[in-house]
């Protein structure tokens, strides 16, 4: 026998008969969810016409599960519905349980699993302006919390200088570590390609003024003023202040949030206050090394395709290098870790009690303090121009 | 009528309708240089409620974990309605999954999803119902397990222990498994949602003709639900009904069955 013709002859069948003004249903084969799918259909294309009476039978059933005990309850309340004397007859025995746990409330079912959906307008002005003052009061409230978040930590840090012996030492060495120490190799390669693309690209502009030892200034400006330590500043918020986000989120999933609130530790200065203390102390740190090593990218390639020897770089940087010009990047980094390890920490504490949200927000922190990053960078720009260095 | 249903509508070959449900022989797992399971075996009926108790950190877990193909034995075999688990092409292993449904501790529902759409879940991957009759059947599960039809529409966060672990039994039970697995499944209850839980777990045993295998440390769950009762000693099993597992004289087994608490539940 052909394997089809086999599984055929098992699967779930309905045969209908009409007698007068009575119909006979009779259900046979496997009435199982592997089957439910054609069984529905045929039940849905049942249109009784002049009768009052249905009969369905059941004992050439072969199998029943949840789903065809479904189908025939479900069959049997819509014909009765529909105004006619439903009958269940031949029930085997061995059904009768199963088919008396089944509840059937079928208009509650049609809505199963919905939420009430929040009434917007979908189109037209209407919809525009729905859309703009519900992100105009999102970012409102965020930004307030933000802030009261902003205050609950300067407060914090303020009883640390206070009480030194607060803050948690080993967690903040280990962040110290973990943000600083260990982005080292990413970071180097990736200033040092920047030092050696900006040379060359300055150079092959430059030389047609005959102007290449000014590749130096503009390598040298260019990596000292903003590109090591906005590197460094996006890197470390893709690296550390996602990390901080998920760290915290999962320990809030995992409720250790609660449990130490409940040992009576202070979440704040447990876990934020060493990550944004660390931050602030490892950033500067990480732009001298990210200036450095755009320096030396820039020295190489000066070196290597301008015929610019080093010592002659070194002479011509020096002539660049007066007064602010070497710290004018550190100096923005403390306020950059800051508002990283903010942003991060802040995010963290906003998760929810579901996976989503962890990578939603972590998304969003990375987000934001890259926002912030360079919002801060364009306001540091106006106060360095308006002292004239 | 040939169904293009993607859930077999045959058992594959070599399935085995009458004999053990789960049988399990020689198994040895290893966790790190400890043993875990040292050559254990463990026989359980078609239709039958088995507990399984042991000490804290015996393995009654890992032993569920195995059984269901989360963890690979160093040694043995574990047949599932006659089919070996370390022996199946991938479709039978797929079929084996879908004849089991599985109760994890605290439910280990979808946190992101509704109930509603946790229950679907297995229902949208295996077949190819109408969406309709899939939030149907959906709805039929969750009134099956005892709770109110408008939790589908809540998500895990929002519902209670006691509420998890039902949602979770309706999503164990969405494809209509033979065999239902559970880990604890009235730990952390209150006695009258455990009583409850053990209720609905004989009622649907036996209208669904469900067998059951369930890690337990619950002596009124043993007392109310089971039909025999295996005892994790040593990395092997001591199986027997209640009443036999009083009469061994393993000092273990005395004090589990004859201890204090023991007594007063198994007294009523």
């Amino acid at each position: 026998m052909p394997d089809d013709l086999a599984s055929s002859l098992h699967a779930g069948w309905l045969r209908c008969t009409q007698q007068g003004r009575r119909l006979e249903l009779r259900c046979g084969g496997d009435w199982i969810l592997a089957h439910a799918t054609p069984l529905d259909r045929q039940l849905a294309r049942l249109k009784p016409r002049d009768i009052d009476s249905v009969r369905i039978l059941l004992d050439d059933l072969d199998r029943l599960d949840t789903a065809g005990a479904w189908l025939i309850l479900r069959s049997a309340r819509v014909l009765e519905q529909a105004g006619l004397k439903v009958e269940l007859a031949d029930v085997p025995e061995r059904y009768a349980p199963l088919l008396d746990k089944i509840h059937v409330d079928c208009p509650a079912f049609a809505g199963f699993g919905k939420r009430k959906p929040v009434e917007v307008a979908t189109h037209g002005y209407m919809a525009f302006a729905e859309r703009v003052g519900r992100g105009f009061c999102h970012a409102m409230s965020q930004g307030a919390r933000l802030l009261s978040f902003f205050g609950v930590v300067c407060q914090e840090t303020a009883t640390v200088i206070v009480h030194p012996s607060r803050l948690r030492l080993a967690t903040f060495v280990t962040q110290i570590e973990q943000t600083g120490l260990n982005a080292l190799p990413v970071l180097g390669l990736l200033t040092f390609l920047i030092g050696v693309v900006l040379a060359f690209q300055g150079a092959s502009q430059l030389t047609h003024f005959g102007a290449e030892i000014l590749t130096v200034n503009l390598v040298s400006i260019a990596v000292l003023r903003e590109l090591g330590g906005m590197i460094a500043a996006i890197s470390v918020a893709g690296r550390s202040g996602s990390a901080f986000t998920a760290e915290i989120g999962s320990m809030k999933v995992n409720q250790e949030l609660d449990a130490m609130r409940a040992i009576g530790l202070n979440v704040i200065e447990v876990l934020v206050l060493p990550r944004v203390l660390g931050l602030m102390i490892t950033l500067p740190l990480l732009t001298i090394f990210a200036n450095a090593m755009g320096l030396l990218g820039g020295a190489l390639m000066c070196d290597f395709a301008l015929g610019i020897p080093i010592p002659q770089f070194l002479e011509q940087l020096r002539g660049v290098m007066g007064g602010w010009q070497p710290w004018l990047g550190v100096i923005k980094a403390p306020v950059f870790a800051f508002l990283i390890s903010m942003v991060g920490c802040f995010e963290g504490l906003r998760v929810e009690n579901n996976a989503t949200s962890v990578g939603r927000l972590t998304t969003q922190s990375v987000v934001e303090s890259i926002f912030l990053i360079i919002v801060a960078d364009a306001i540091f720009s106006v106060i360095f121009s308006m002292m004239d260095i | 009528m040939v169904t293009l249903s993607p859930l077999p509508a045959q058992d594959p070959p070599g399935t085995d309708k009458t004999g053990p449900a789960i049988s399990v022989k020689g198994l040895v797992t290893r966790l790190g240089d400890r043993v875990i399971h040292d050559h254990l075996d463990l026989e359980i009926r078609r239709g039958e409620v088995m507990g399984v108790v042991g000490g804290s950190g015996s393995g009654k877990s890992i032993l569920l974990h195995t059984i269901i193909g989360l963890r690979r034995p160093a040694a043995g075999t574990i047949k599932i309605l006659g089919h070996d688990t370390a022996h199946v092409s991938r479709k039978v292993g797929i079929w084996l999954r879908m004849r089991g449904g599985v109760l994890f501790q605290d439910g280990a529902l979808f946190s992101s999803l509704t109930v509603s759409d946790n229950i679907q879940v297995p229902l949208r991957e295996h077949t190819n119902l109408t969406p309709r009759l899939t939030r149907e059947i959906a709805a039929v599960k969750l009134a099956l397990v005892g709770l109110p039809l408008d939790t589908g529409a809540k998500y895990p966060s929002e519902l209670s222990g006691g509420m998890r672990k039902r949602a979770g039994l309706a999503r164990a039970l969405a494809l209509d498994p033979d065999i239902l697995f559970l880990d604890e499944p009235t730990a952390g209850l209150d006695p009258i949602s455990a009583d409850g839980f053990d209720h609905l777990l004989r009622d649907l045993q036996s209208s669904l003709g469900l067998t059951v295998f369930m890690v337990t440390h619950d002596i009124d769950t043993l007392r109310m639900t089971t039909d025999r009762v295996s005892v994790l000693l040593e990395g092997r099993m001591i199986t027997g009904t209640i009443d036999e597992l009083r009469q061994d004289g393993h000092p273990w087994i005395q004090d589990y069955f004859n201890g204090a608490r023991s007594r007063a539940a198994l007294a009523i």
